[in-house]
């Protein structure tokens, strides 16, 4: 049976991991590829990286990164921040990331997934949403890091990209983002159940039961977490035990 | 030893180049026909469009090449499809190695049930129903990664299943060819026990 999936996000500032405390085991905690290779051994299903980086070095030194953890992680990974182009997912996945994900690019230029799609197949193309509910009870797209709200829907914005070729939606809740009070359940299930393509949630996670419940309450194929891994308040082999004995399908 | 990666218009290699490397063997990018030829083992990877990728291997001639090889040849991901007889995925004649067809997943067909299948099948499933060498100190229903929207049916040349909306091949092999439909290069220790498996098949 597929499996669900556990995936520690990494945020990448000049080459560097940002959050994150030292662990055991690792010399250095701020370097990318030791910490992607602690996670890896720990049974993280996948990684995501996301470049946050605002200097015109970013695109170079992303690429030295995806060489490096590519040459010493055998499980896949996703490389996203600030991607605008075929030219720019291109040479990211000649280097050996898995995929790529895009947001405020493709939002902006919506046929920039279809040039993605068709260049390099639906699975490379992970859409990201920044999605927030308002007062009026919607969630609607934000672009730029959260900080551009937009009029589309988080719904009609997935299924849209969908239809032109994503074939994955990362769904960051703003407004659980931080606060360690669960996942976004409800936006979660509908955006699931209304697409085709697997959904990773992100936002949120404070324990282990959040994992539980956005796996068995709302759909999520995948859950995506930064802070819990990095300060060790969660642990993934722990977390996967509890999940396993709850009676979500993990690899273990 | 001597490793030939057939280089064509599918996909990204750089995986399989590092898995190898992890492993201490170096292995040529090739779409040249005597480097090919010469190779003690061949990995025919791919990530892509089954049609875009057979009209490539037509036009250089690497078509009639690969069916005629006499090493052992790994087909992953989309080098499994391009090895069997024809894939749904642009109505592409392959190359019939494999005397299975490739389907689209339809998950039309469980609309009544509970679970929603998302296609592409993504992530880390089971293999089962395991018998080949390649699959040597491979537990029972160890976890792979898949990425995939199309498979090979079940045949008799199936020597491992993986369930997802229907049971279909995880792996095929007949005579000297062995394709699998999951990224041995992404599939953490598994993965990597089956790369060596398959470099110490004779």
């Amino acid at each position: 049976m597929l499996a669900k999936r556990i995936i520690p996000c990494l945020d990448i500032n000049n080459g560097r991991t940002v959050k994150g405390v030292n662990f055991v085991n690792i010399r250095d905690a701020g370097d990318p590829v030791e910490l992607a290779m602690y996670y890896s051994r720990e049974g993280a299903d996948e990684l995501v990286f996301l470049d946050i980086t605002a200097t015109v070095e970013k695109r170079k030194t992303l690429v030295e990164l995806v060489k490096k953890v590519a040459a010493q992680i055998n499980i896949p990974f996703t490389v996203g921040g600030g991607i605008a182009s075929v030219e720019n997912a291109f040479e990211l996945l000649q280097n050996g990331a898995d995929k790529i994900s895009i947001n405020s690019a493709a939002f902006k230029n919506p046929a920039l997934i279809k040039e993605m799609a068709d260049e390099f197949g639906s699975q490379c193309v992970v859409l990201a949403i920044d999605t927030k509910k308002e007062a009026d009870g919607k969630w609607y797209v934000y672009l730029n890091g959260g900080r551009v709200k937009t009029e589309m829907t988080a719904l009609d914005w997935a299924k849209q990209a969908v239809a032109s070729g994503a074939g994955e939606i990362l769904l960051t809740s703003m407004n659980n983002d931080g606060t360690k009070d669960g996942f976004a359940e409800k936006i979660t299930s509908l955006i699931s159940k209304e697409i085709s393509v697997p959904i990773i949630a992100s936002g949120g996670a404070g324990n282990m039961q959040h994992f539980a419940d956005i796996f068995q309450n709302a759909n999520a194929d995948a859950a995506l977490a930064a802070t819990v891994f990095h300060y060790k308040e969660i642990e993934i082999p722990v977390l996967k035990q509890f999940l396993s004995d709850k009676k979500v399908n993990v690899r273990l | 030893m001597k490793i030939a990666i057939v280089k064509y218009n599918a996909g990204n290699v750089q995986s399989v180049l590092y898995a190898l490397q992890r492993l201490g063997i170096d292995a040529v990018v090739t779409g040249d026909a005597e480097e090919i030829l010469k190779a003690d083992k061949v990995i025919f990877p791919g990530v892509g469009h089954a049609g875009s990728a057979m009209e490539y291997l037509q036009k250089h001639h690497l078509d009639k090449l690969i069916i005629s090889l006499k090493q052992p040849v790994l087909g992953i991901c989309l080098g499994l499809q391009l090895m069997c007889n024809w894939s749904e995925e642009g109505n592409t004649k392959c190359l019939g190695i494999f005397n299975v067809n490739v389907k689209k997943f339809d998950n039309s067909i469980l609309k009544n049930k509970r679970a929603h299948f998302k296609i592409p099948h993504m992530g880390w499933n089971n293999i089962y129903g395991l018998k080949s060498p390649l699959f040597g100190g491979v537990k029972e229903n160890s976890f792979v990664y898949f990425v995939h929207s199309y498979y090979a049916e079940q045949s008799p040349e199936t020597i491992a299943t993986t369930d997802y909306i229907v049971p279909f091949s995880a792996a095929i092999h007949r005579d000297n060819f062995y394709g699998v439909q999951f990224h041995t290069e992404k599939s953490a220790d598994t993965g990597i026990q089956i790369i060596s498996n398959f470099l110490k098949l004779a």
